[in-house]
């Protein structure tokens, strides 16, 4: 993969100036991804409606140096498919030489709920691009309401706390694995916090997207609806990976692979402790449960995907 | 122990005017600026036996709300234009099905995302025309937070009484602003509950009307059992392709409202009795218009305002009982086609001297806005 070096003299296609939250995990995921992208490709990208679309797009700027569409929640997938069925025609027929690449950013809420009709059907379809989930576990830019992302035990302003209820009761939905179930040519989970790992990643999906669908899922952790100080971003991240709450895997063609081993975690909960949408697990006593039935969830997760992975586990 | 007055948001007196009617099930998505209706359904539903449930989108949300009312629970959901748009397929569903349920559709600016937190009032024909086929609903239109609580319960009295959805065009402005409420004490202000069926469950017919034109509605789980198809259907439910048929059910879908127009029609107007100059309006706009019509009268303008309560069915009567009378008659909208102007100018004629007052930029209207085309 492009060194450091030769991927800090890059041009970023995602400028500067926009107005996401200081701390915020999107923009680092977006950057990773589109600085893996070939420098003589150009970029086609598609946000729905999300806070990455939101901010980067504040009248009268743009933070985008690429072609870019707006559409709301559930579309992106699908007006990225016409985009890219009409380019493949246009380019078949000799009417366009130049390379281009398509790819949409969507947050948890547009992925995994409300959009994902439209991305399942981009991926059946086998659209050539790439749909790249920035995933914060929840609504953030409506207000942190939970979606099909946000992990169980977790508050939100709509899986409130009180004397009844301990936050979201249910479990989230294994996304990543849903959609290397459509068979795309390549799936993979990343973390803004191992920057090495998305990169390379990144770079692989931008080669397969010239083949068919490719889908990655970057945890982008957010402090507003997580609840804890905006410089702890990467540190919840990679400590997300590190109690193999998010495992670091990606589906090469039908091949499962573990890209980041974690031989010794931590418990789920060390993860839980940093952050305030958690805290009421931790206040008074009664919440052995709902802690036991994460760390469950999180253990049933790691033996279904060791039993996936095929290939031989990184040291 | 007795009701403290609260200073409440639009959004929670909706919420509270839910759980006053009686309701007991929400389903939604959230979107602004409707998101709070949906974080304190989260919150208080649970508390009184009640179910939210979060869906994956608007048509997931207001599919769910059909299915709760037919399981015989006073249901509901809450949006926003793009939100309102998704759900128009299972609307028509509701209306084709008699399913009472209310929709609040807190109106913001579009076409599509448009300026997302800035209010508008540009969806009136939608509220009305917005799913394809022959088909008809009762919407509203509060001004204040007082009527945002009332018209719920009205929303929810209509909806179970006539078998019909019945939506609520709020506006971003009545919905974030905050007035000081009491809510009423239970039993003060009625409640009404649909009518089920008394006889022999073998005999049970669920569309077909009885005297007072409406049919009575048994829930799933009751030893009531029927079909509800989005086809068309005869009175015993089930699919039914005859013409004579099909004519008489499109027709008992609009009758029952026609029928009961007088009831549903609701207005309120303020020195327009012997208004030279009438202000016709709705939603949060009444407010800039009142104070309009006060500045004016204090200038010597016979100024008066028609607030239209209901939308649809439009109140066709009312317009024409004081637009007639008056000189002249101002319509401000918070849209660019005059949505509601339109309709007053068919009720009045091409000759009456109709002004428009137009803002479509995401601001409220002012009162020295509507002020100037009286001069």
């Amino acid at each position: 993969m492009a060194t450091l070096e030769e991927l800090s003299t890059r041009r970023e296609l995602l400028a500067q100036g926009h107005r996401l939250c200081a701390g915020c995990g999107a923009p680092i995921a977006v950057r990773q991804v589109l600085l893996a992208l070939p420098p003589e490709a150009h970029a086609v990208v598609c946000c729905p409606t999300g806070c990455l679309e939101v901010s980067t797009t504040i009248y009268p700027y743009t933070s985008w140096r690429c072609s870019y569409i707006h559409n709301a929640f559930e579309n992106a997938a699908a007006t990225l498919s016409g985009v890219q069925a009409m380019y493949t025609a246009l380019k078949r027929k000799g009417k366009i030489n130049e390379d281009f690449r398509f790819v949409a950013f969507g947050g948890d809420g547009g992925t995994y709920d409300i959009g994902f009709q439209s991305l399942s059907g981009a991926m059946e379809r086998g659209h050539r691009l790439i749909y790249v989930c920035y995933d914060n576990e929840a609504y953030m830019n409506t207000g942190i309401q939970r979606s099909g992302a946000t992990p169980r035990g977790a508050w939100t302003t709509t899986s409130p706390v009180g004397h009844v209820r301990t936050g979201k009761h249910e479990g989230r939905k294994d996304l990543t694995a849903i959609m290397a179930e459509h068979h795309v040519v390549y799936a993979a989970q990343a973390a803004i916090s191992h920057w090495r790992d998305t990169v390379a990643k990144a770079e692989k999906a931008w080669e397969y997207a010239k083949e068919g669908p490719v889908f990655l899922n970057i945890l982008a952790p957010c402090h507003r609806g997580w609840r804890f100080p905006m410089e702890k971003t990467i540190e919840i991240a990679r400590l997300a990976v590190r109690t193999r709450f998010w495992p670091l895997y990606e589906v090469e063609k039908g091949e499962w692979r573990l890209t980041v081993n974690v031989a010794n975690p931590l418990p789920v909960a060390e993860w839980l402790k940093m952050q305030g949408r958690f805290a009421h697990l931790f206040r008074g006593k009664g919440n052995e449960e709902v802690l036991a039935a994460i760390q469950a969830d999180v253990d049933r997760q790691w033996s279904e995907l060791m039993a996936r992975c095929r290939s031989a586990v990184p040291a | 122990m007795p009701q403290q007055p609260r200073l409440l948001q639009g959004n929670q007196a909706i919420v509270e005017g839910a759980l006053y009617a009686g309701a007991r099930f929400y389903a939604g998505y959230p979107i602004t600026p409707s998101s709070e209706i949906a974080e304190e359904c989260a919150r208080l539903l649970p508390r009184v036996g009640g179910v939210y449930l979060q869906m994956e989108d608007e048509i997931a949300s207001i599919a769910a709300v059909i299915g709760a009312s037919l399981a015989g629970a006073k249901a509901f959901t809450a949006t926003s234009g793009p939100g309102f748009s998704l759900m128009q397929e299972n609307l028509g569903l509701a209306v084709m099905g008699e399913v009472p349920c209310v929709i609040i559709n807190v109106q913001r600016s579009g076409p599509s995302t448009g300026l997302a937190t800035k209010p508008a009032q540009a969806d009136v024909m939608q509220l009305r025309w917005g799913r394809h086929g022959d088909q008809c609903l009762i919407a509203l239109s509060p001004a204040s937070v007082k009527e945002c609580f009332y018209l719920t319960v009205t929303a929810f009295n209509f909806a179970e009484k006539y078998r019909v959805p019945v939506v609520i065009g709020a506006d971003e402005i009545v919905a974030h602003m905050r007035e000081n409420f009491t809510v009423p004490a239970p039993g003060e202000v009625e409640v009404i509950e649909r009518k089920k069926p008394t006889g022999p469950p073998e005999n049970y017919l669920p569309f077909a009307p009885e005297e007072d034109g409406i049919a009575p509605l048994a829930a799933y789980g009751s030893p009531y059992i029927f079909h509800l198809t989005s086809s068309m259907h005869g009175p015993d439910g089930y699919s039914n392709n005859d013409p004579a048929n099909a004519a008489w059910r499109v027709a008992q879908l609009h009758r029952k409202i026609e029928r009961y127009r007088d009831e549903i029609v609701l207005t309120q107007s303020f020195e327009a009795e012997e208004a030279e100059v009438l202000i016709i309006t709705f939603g949060a706009t009444t407010r800039a218009a009142r104070a309009a019509a006060k500045q004016a009268r204090a200038r010597g303008i016979k100024a008066g305002v028609l607030q239209l309560v209901t939308l649809w069915p439009f109140p066709d009567k009312e317009v024409a009982a004081l637009g007639e009378r008056a000189n002249t008659v101002i319509v401000p909208e918070m849209n660019y086609a005059g949505q509601v102007a339109g309709e007053v100018q068919r009720v009045l004629g091409p000759a009456k001297d109709l002004r428009r007052v137009n803002k479509y930029n995401g601001e409220v209207l002012t009162p020295a806005e509507i002020l100037q085309a009286m001069a």
